[in-house]
């Protein structure tokens, strides 16, 4: 197939190819956008939490008329024991935050007492020897808390635990090698001892700004006392749900002064994870609708165009038939002519994609682009311009000579 | 003659059906994307306090100093239990209230119920007046109630439907974790979205209103525990206990000021730097502390109020009906070239450009109010549809009214027409020599 022919014959229908090229051009730049956007949002959602989500469901406690912390204490201990009992359920424990929860306690931890000198932020989620193996943490290193390590804690006590657990994220933070097992580090004034390293725990937030170090958790052995209490539960396999049917009563009957709000007070993790990942999911959804209403709509002026320029020229294709031209030649031609408008087209919306991100990564916090997505964009959208003026370009194909006879 | 146009445009529409549904269903879609992330973008952004809100403002203290900042962080945006009081006893401003979020729980008489929750902030008097709060029942506690610690309260309707079915409860007794208080005011139905006061300390600003009200004073004696965030920064951590984390440089209070009009402004302005530079000379901080005082609209952009979100999808959207009418451009000129001949021949038989214009235009009118009809149930189905993308508290708030009807039909009316303009100005310069002689 010439090429020149098909340029020269743009020249005369400057407009609709001009705007064909535009359409296509901004299509590129916001659907490559829209990908970059829902790839991000995805990866964010099926990011390990390092709990074993299955197994696990969360109970949402808040202690009723104020009691003090003895109080606390002690119908903490009675409801762990009566959690602990419950048919279809293997281990629990008090806390005052989980993995992708959406709100917690973060401290900077460094290697020096002065807090200002901290090396990273982390998590800090309370725990006892309990903890790993009620959310199947895996331990890489070290040993888990001893049940006489555990201590307790008020409202507004200085948090100095005298050992901790870290994940191996932090623990690689901290020193160079990510050996941490044994070593000194500080979330406070005091020096607390590293027993244990797990392999992997999410921190209880999921917003970007707290991306930058969502592997690093702290467990510290302390129960702490206050106004809100969250156990986690481990069930048997498959039990998850039978047991969150019966959660409430079981605490209910060991003692009525608690709340346990009715409609997110118990949770299976799954129903954690899509809390917290609601708003992803949601950017990507429609993120998706709009791609997928944006290529149909420029692959809908496609075909309405080429369907108006088949007609327009039902007489020149004619004469070319006439003088020889064969169905093939006049199907390649259309395509070839689509071709060259979609090339320019694309070329000015790599351009454009790459300038919107830009703004966006300003606008937004926003990450880089990557050419890939340009260039799945560019492909993509030759393919949609070649499908969707092939139609048109068929019934062009099948204009029979004598038309060039006709009305002249 | 034009509504002879309209009539002939409507016919048109009929004549090549593909083509006008493809048009039409273009500018639906493209319109209904963008109102429906407008209607939410326009319920996070809206000015919940429109009336008053010139006149509010939010004072911060850089109690942290400038090392924090180069650390990253950013001007403290809460107060310390410290600088709050501070403020409070100079009371420097027409009205000033400290505000935290509290959390307590009721346990009803009726012991086969089970006990529930209450959410609420702790105050002062003048955050009534101040934030026009309107009243069902009784009014907000004075001054002298603030200084006095007083266990009373004020409730919200929801609340007052609850416990006492709506009937006035002004001097009843309500029982909130292990304390009585005395009822003097319920609101009427009021919660300003998005909740402007205490956005820094709460994480959920499009929430539900908050049940209860009661003197910050009281609050802090009972040594009930902020609901919010606290956050601390300093080289030692505080000391422990309720005394320390109160005389700490945690931040943990919200803190607005009414000041009627720019020499207040100013004056509060200065009375901010003097308190600064006080504290400093008493030897609290060894820098001079920034103060800011911030506008409403300032403030709600410093806290980022509206969800990066609803303004991504908006631009998009945008975006979106950009292209969408690109493409009806390049559909209405292949619609309006192919009756070339048409056209040739009306001009031959005397009609001027004028009239061509006119027609062609009435033509895309009807495609425009064909195109807002599909677009105003595009986004009646994306406005309830707009659940399964932004968060409910948020999303509940996008709400089809008047405007927002209006402002469809206009956008898709205009934006059609405008789209029209490029194609009828080539019909109307098509030659009827031409046309006539091809034929």
């Amino acid at each position: 197939m010439q090429i020149k022919p098909v340029l020269a014959a743009l020249r005369y229908h400057k407009a609709g190819s001009l705007l064909i090229a535009m359409q296509i051009a901004l299509t590129l730049a916001i659907v490559c956008n829209a990908l970059f956007i829902i790839h991000a949002r995805m990866a964010h959602l099926s990011e390990p939490s390092g709990v074993d989500e299955d197994r696990v469901l969360v109970v949402e406690n808040q202690w009723a008329g104020k009691p003090d912390t003895d109080t606390i204490a002690s119908r903490m201990a009675a409801d762990l024991v009566a959690l602990k009992t419950m048919p279809g359920v293997v281990n629990a424990y008090a806390t005052n935050a989980y993995p992708l929860r959406g709100g917690g306690m973060s401290y900077g931890i460094g290697l020096v007492p002065d807090k200002l000198k901290y090396i990273a932020q982390t998590a800090i989620y309370f725990a006892d020897d309990n903890t790993l193996p009620t959310l199947g943490l895996k331990l890489v290193a070290g040993r888990n808390f001893r049940p006489d390590e555990i201590g307790l804690m008020d409202a507004h006590g200085n948090l100095q635990p005298a050992v901790v657990i870290i994940t191996a994220e932090l623990a690689k933070a901290l020193f160079a090698d990510g050996d941490a097992i044994g070593k000194m580090v500080y979330v406070s004034a005091k020096p607390s001892i590293v027993i244990g390293v797990v392999e992997l725990m999410h921190i209880p937030w999921t917003q970007s700004p707290m991306m930058k170090w969502e592997w690093n958790s702290t467990l510290v052995p302390f129960r702490q006392l206050v106004g809100y209490t969250d156990y986690m539960v481990r069930t048997q396999p498959g039990q998850v749900d039978a047991v969150a049917a019966h959660v409430r009563g079981t605490l209910f009957a060991e003692n009525r002064m608690r709340v346990i709000a009715a409609d997110d007070g118990i949770q299976t993790y799954a129903q954690v994870r899509d809390r917290a990942y609601a708003n992803d999911r949601g950017m990507a959804t429609l993120m998706g609708v709009i791609s997928l209403a944006l290529l149909t709509v420029t692959a809908a002026g496609i075909v309405g165009l080429a369907s108006f320029w088949v007609g327009q020229r039902r007489k020149q294709i004619g004469v070319r038939r006439a003088l020889g031209a064969t169905q093939h030649d006049i199907l390649s031609y259309f395509l070839t002519e689509n071709l060259l408008i979609a090339v320019g087209g694309v070329v000015v919306g790599g351009v454009l994609a790459i300038g919107l991100n830009l703004w966006l990564m300003k606008q937004f916090e926003m990450d880089r682009l990557g050419a890939g997505y340009v260039l799945a964009g560019i492909v993509a959208l030759l393919l949609l311009g070649q499908c969707a003026v092939f139609a048109p370009a068929l019934r062009a194909s099948r204009v029979p000579p004598v038309e060039a006879t006709r009305s002249v | 003659m034009l509504a002879y146009y309209l009539r002939l445009g409507f016919r048109s529409l009929r004549r090549n059906p593909v083509l006008t549904v493809l048009m039409v269903l273009a500018i639906g879609v493209g319109v209904a994307s963008s109102m429906t992330t407008y209607a939410v973008f326009r319920a996070v952004s809206a000015n919940p306090i429109p009336e008053r809100s010139s006149q509010l403002f939010v004072p911060a203290i850089d109690v942290w100093g400038p090392k924090a900042r180069a650390n990253g962080r950013q001007l403290p945006d809460m107060l310390t239990y410290t600088d709050a009081m501070a403020l409070m006893r100079a009371h420097k401003a027409q009205h000033q209230a400290a505000i935290y979020p509290v959390s307590y729980t009721v346990i009803p008489q009726d012991v086969s119920r089970e006990p529930f929750a209450v959410k609420g902030d702790a105050t002062y008097g003048e955050f009534f007046p101040m934030f026009d709060a309107p009243f069902a029942y009784g009014n907000g506690w004075d001054a002298s109630q603030d200084d006095a610690h007083a266990a009373v309260v004020v409730i919200s309707s929801h609340l007052n439907q609850q416990l006492f079915a709506g009937a006035n409860s002004v001097g009843r007794t309500i029982r909130l974790d292990d304390h009585d208080y005395r009822i003097v005011g319920v609101l009427a139905d009021w919660n300003p979205q998005p909740r402007f006061y205490d956005v820094n300390v709460y994480s959920n600003t499009f929430s539900g209103a908050p049940d209860f009200f009661l003197p910050f004073t009281r609050a802090i004696d009972l040594q009930s525990e902020t609901n919010g965030n606290d956050s601390c920064y300093g080289s030692e951590g505080r000391k422990p206990g309720w005394q320390g984390w109160v005389q700490s440089d945690c931040i943990w209070i919200s803190f607005w000021v009414q000041l009627p009009d720019a020499a207040a402004v100013q004056a509060y302005t200065t009375f901010l730097q003097g308190y600064a530079a006080e504290q400093k000379r008493a030897g609290r901080f060894d820098w001079l502390p920034e103060v800011k005082l911030f506008g409403f609209r300032p403030w709600m952009d410093f806290e980022q109020v509206v969800p990066p979100e609803t303004r991504i999808s908006l631009l998009l959207s945008l975006g979106f009906l950009f292209v969408c009418l690109v493409n009806t451009v390049g559909l209405l000129l292949a619609k309006f070239l192919r009756r070339a001949g048409e056209i040739g021949v009306r001009r031959a038989l005397g009609a001027s450009r004028r009239e061509i214009i006119l027609q062609f235009l009435a033509e895309a009118t009807m495609v425009g109010i064909t195109g807002g009809v599909a677009g105003l149930l595009f986004t009646g189905a994306g406005v309830l549809g707009v659940g399964m993308v932004f968060e409910p508290d948020v999303a509940k708030l996008a709400h089809i009214d008047a405007s927002l009807v209006a402002l469809t039909m206009a956008v898709a009316l205009v934006a059609t027409v405008g789209a029209a303009f490029y194609p009828t100005w080539r019909a109307a310069r098509v030659q009827p020599a031409w046309q006539l002689k091809s034929n």
